[in-house]
This record gives C-alpha cells, structure tokens and sequence, in this order.
C-alpha cells in the first residue's frame, strides 16, 4: 500500500482496488460507506472535543485567565471528562412534549452537519463526495439544520424553547442568503462549484489574493454571515443563555444534548472549512508569483497540515468574534443583513463580474 | 445622495469600532502572561493578595502585645449585620479613678460581610483588615473569635 502524505489519492484507490477483488461488489460498496461513515464519525467526534478544549482556552486567554487546567496537562482531559459526564446524565422528556419530534430533532440537526462535513476536500484524494454542484450541495443541507432547531424549540412544549427556535430561523433563513451570495461571488470569480476545480484553481494564487477588492469583501461578508449561520456569538440570540436559558436545547439533557452541541462545534469547523477551500486555498500551499525557493519552501508541508492550519486560523477569528462583540439584539440581526449585508453582496457581485470580464486579476 | 454618504460611513465607521474592541482583546490573547487567573493550591507559598483584600478583621498588637482598643464599641454600633460585640470591664488607674477598658473584642466571622465600616468608623484604628482567606473550620463555634489577644493592654497615651 503506498501511502503518501502529499497525495492520498493512491491510498484510497488502493483500498478500493483491494475491496473491490475481495468481496461482490455490493459488499465492497458497503464496506466502503462503513469504513468512510466510520472515519467521518471518528474525526468529528475528536475534532469536536478539541474544539470545545480550544473554545475554552481561547475564550479564557481573551479574558486573562487561564481555562481548564485541572484534568490532564494544561486540563487537556477535561474536555473527555464533559463528555463522560454527559453520556451518564439522565435522559429527560418535558411533559406534553411531542415525543417523536422531540426525539428526531437532535437526529435532523446533526445529519445536517454530517451531509455538509462530506464534500470538504481535505487534501488530495481525501474528499468523499466530489460534486460538480458541491457549493450548492452544501448550501442546501447545511441549511436543513434549521429544520432541526425549529422542531427542537416546537416540540419541547416550553415558550423559551420556542421563541429561542423562531429567532434561529428568521437568523438562519436570513444570513443563509449571504452565505450563498458570497459564495456566488467567488463561483463567479471560480467558474465552476465543484471544490476540486476550485482548489484546483488556486494553485497559483488563493482566491483572496487573486481576486484582490471583492474577494477580500466576499470573505468578510462570509465570515461574518457565516458566524450568524453557525448561532455563535455576537449572533447567539437563539440560545440567549441570559434572556432565554438556552434556547432551542433548554429542554434536552444527556446525549441529546450533546448532538445539538456537538453539531454547534461541526458547523463551526465547516463554516471555516468552506471558507479555507473558497477564500484560503485549501489545501494548496502558500505561493507568491516567482519566488521559487520560498514556493519549494512551502510545498514541503503537506497538503492537509496547510489545510488545518488555515482551518484554525478561520476558527480563532470567529472565536475572536465571540468573545469580543457583544450580542446583537433581533432587530439589529436582520437590519445588519437586510440593509448592510445583502446590498454589499449584490454590488460586489457585480463588482466581481466586472472584474472577471475585464481581466483586472492576477 | 447625502443619506447614501451616510450609508457608507456608517459601514466603515462600524466596522472600525469593531476593529477596536478586536484590539482591546487581542491585546489581552496575546499578552499571556498578564492573565489574572491564580493557581490556587499550588502556589500557595508565593501568593500574595492584594493589599486592598478583605480578609478578616484583626486587631493589630505591637511588640509589648499592646493593641489601640479603647472599648468604645463604635464598631459595634456600626456593624450592619451584629458580627462585633464588646465585652468591657471597668479597672481602677493608679490614680484611684475608674476606667472602662476592653474585656473582650468578638468577632463573629461567620456573619461579617467584609463591608468594612467598622475598620472605618474605629476612631484609635485598632482594627484593621487582614489578608488571610483561608478561614474553614470543621465546627461552626471556631468562627466566633476574640480579637485582642489574651493579657494584652491598651497602648499608653491613647486618647480616649
């Protein structure tokens, strides 16, 4: 088996090729999805607890403390140990609760963000779904999260829970635009919405770069209506823990909960993946024209740790964003979207069309 | 034309305001070792607390264990929550008059809220406040305590 960490292309054919003459091909098929579902499983679990360990420790430096520090080295553990003590709580249904909804909600939010975690390539050959409408694929499942959230608030048979739900999906329903619209600009710019062409692409310059003025507006519109997407502060509002508990999930407990939670840290890194794939690069290396060397330089770190590194970097500026803005009251959200955001969108698509069709990008 | 002026500053001004308060934080995430946090247990020996830190009440005895206690339990009167009662006993100077003089100082920790007042209203400034906060005890009583210590006296030339 070759395995090469610059290139997982040969892994994975030589893992299908070995399945393919081991068992039917029906058999090799749902091996493959077990293996793939299994690996997906198990890194966003792990990614999920190291980002609750990051969240904790970035949010306690913004404030001049320390974070967890107990559990493990520097409290490394205490993420696990949440976990542990999550999995032991009792499960608890609210009386009157729509039991069936109450249940499938958690289930909606979470495959939502599993559907949407399958098409970000991760370095070459490491992508499991490889659309030529990938863009618009995520768009549209990631935004059948909401549906969850909205069947968690209804179902739980608590006010709190509902007004919690209806603000999260006036908020997703609005910021979803300017995702897309952002998105749509850089399709503009790209010409394609599969993510391979995209990174492709941007072999000679990330799009941040090449496409100077309105990429750099595109990807701080998307950051910021990303941020909203994802319910994290400034835009919390849905679980408000001042005004409203906690929202949408104020009712559920145990594992349950988990999955909402777990699905809040999943959105997070897929909201900054996309960004890292459309704005950053991918997973291609940092090149600047003609500097030969430093390009050498650079095409020595492999293609996934360059991937990760701008992943968290897009991760602690929307941590930043938490813990420094203060939350944004609902009539504020969405005049921030209708008035601010949506028409920056519009111009700067035409912006961005304008600039594609004179040529004036590097 | 003007309120489309307008429209625009208001983005760049936003936007600038947001970069602020991103440069008071990020100042705070990259200057580590200014956090605040104390790690309690194990530096225990370095700690220090601050000198405005309001531990307890004591009452502070030189060297020959004399204190500045007149007994006039002004700071019993102005204890909001009754944490300080004053036990004084009358004595004859050795000029033949009679004085009353503190028995007993007791400090109920339990009850005091640490606002201060009595430390502020005491007219000699014989009671302090001090650093110590490590104040748990295995029996409700140990917190009832006498503040001057045993066969202590009151400092010569002290007004009354």
């Amino acid at each position: 088996m070759a395995f090469n960490i610059y290139d997982f292309s040969n892994l994975t054919h030589t893992i299908h090729v070995g399945l393919q003459e081991s068992f039917s091909p029906f058999m090799a098929t749902t091996l493959e999805w077990v293996i793939v579902g299994t690996a997906y499983l198990l890194f966003v679990a792990l990614f999920g607890l190291l980002l609750v360990y990051a969240e904790r420790k970035v949010c306690a430096a913004f404030q001049q403390r320390l974070g967890p520090m107990r559990v493990g080295y520097w409290g490394l553990l205490q993420t696990i140990a949440d976990f542990i003590k999550l999995l032991m709580k009792e499960l608890i249904m609210p009386r009157k609760a729509d039991r069936f909804l109450y249940n499938l909600a958690p289930f909606i939010v979470i495959i939502a963000s599993f559907l949407a975690i399958a098409v970000i390539p991760f370095a070459p050959g490491l992508q499991s779904l490889d659309f030529d409408i990938g863009i618009f694929y995520l768009t549209a499942v990631s935004s059948v999260g909401v549906i969850g959230i909205l069947l968690a608030g209804w179902s739980s048979n608590n006010k709190y829970s509902l007004i919690g739900a209806m603000r999260s999906g006036a908020q997703i329903l609005s910021y979803e635009l300017s995702v897309s619209l952002s998105l749509l600009t850089m399709i503009v710019f790209a010409g394609s919405m599969q993510f391979s062409t995209i990174v492709e692409q941007q072999r000679g310059a990330w799009f941040i770069f090449s496409g100077h003025v309105p990429a750099i507006i595109a990807f701080i519109v998307f950051l910021i209506a990303g941020t909203a997407e994802t319910n994290r502060g400034p835009f919390d509002l849905a679980e408000a823990e001042s005004e409203l508990t906690a929202g949408f999930h104020t009712e559920y407990s145990g594992i349950k909960f988990a999955f909402f939670f777990l699905a809040e840290y999943i959105n997070l890194f897929i909201i900054s993946a996309v960004a890292t794939t459309v704005f950053l690069g991918g997973w291609m290396p940092l090149h600047f024209g003609n500097l030969e060397s430093f390009n050498h330089a650079m095409d020595f770190i492999p293609p996934i740790v360059w991937f990760f590194m701008k992943v968290w970097v897009v991760i602690f500026i929307i941590m930043w964003f938490k813990w420094t803005f203060p939350r944004l009251r609902v009539d504020q959200i969405l005049t921030l979207e209708w008035k601010y955001l949506l028409p920056i969108n519009l111009v700067n698509i035409l912006l961005m069309a304008l600039v594609v069709l004179t040529k004036f990008h590097f | 034309m003007k309120s489309f002026i307008e429209y625009i500053g208001s983005i760049f001004k936003g936007i600038w305001t947001l970069l602020i308060g991103m440069k008071v934080t990020g100042k705070y995430f990259f200057t580590p070792w200014k956090n605040v946090t104390q790690q309690y247990p194990e530096n225990r020996d370095q700690l220090v607390m601050f000198e405005r830190f309001r531990g307890e009440v004591i009452m502070t005895h030189n060297e020959n264990n004399e204190h500045l206690c007149t007994g006039c339990g002004i700071c019993e009167i102005n204890c909001p929550n009754g944490s300080i009662e004053i036990i004084s006993k009358s004595i004859l100077t050795p000029d033949g008059k009679k004085k009353r003089i503190i028995d007993q100082h007791i400090y109920h920790l339990g009850m005091c809220t640490f606002c201060n007042l009595c430390v502020k209203a005491c007219p000699t400034g014989a009671i302090v406040m001090g650093q110590k906060f490590e104040h748990a005890v295995w029996d409700r009583s140990l917190l009832t305590k006498v503040l001057n210590q045993p066969g202590s006296k009151i400092e010569e030339g002290v007004k009354e």
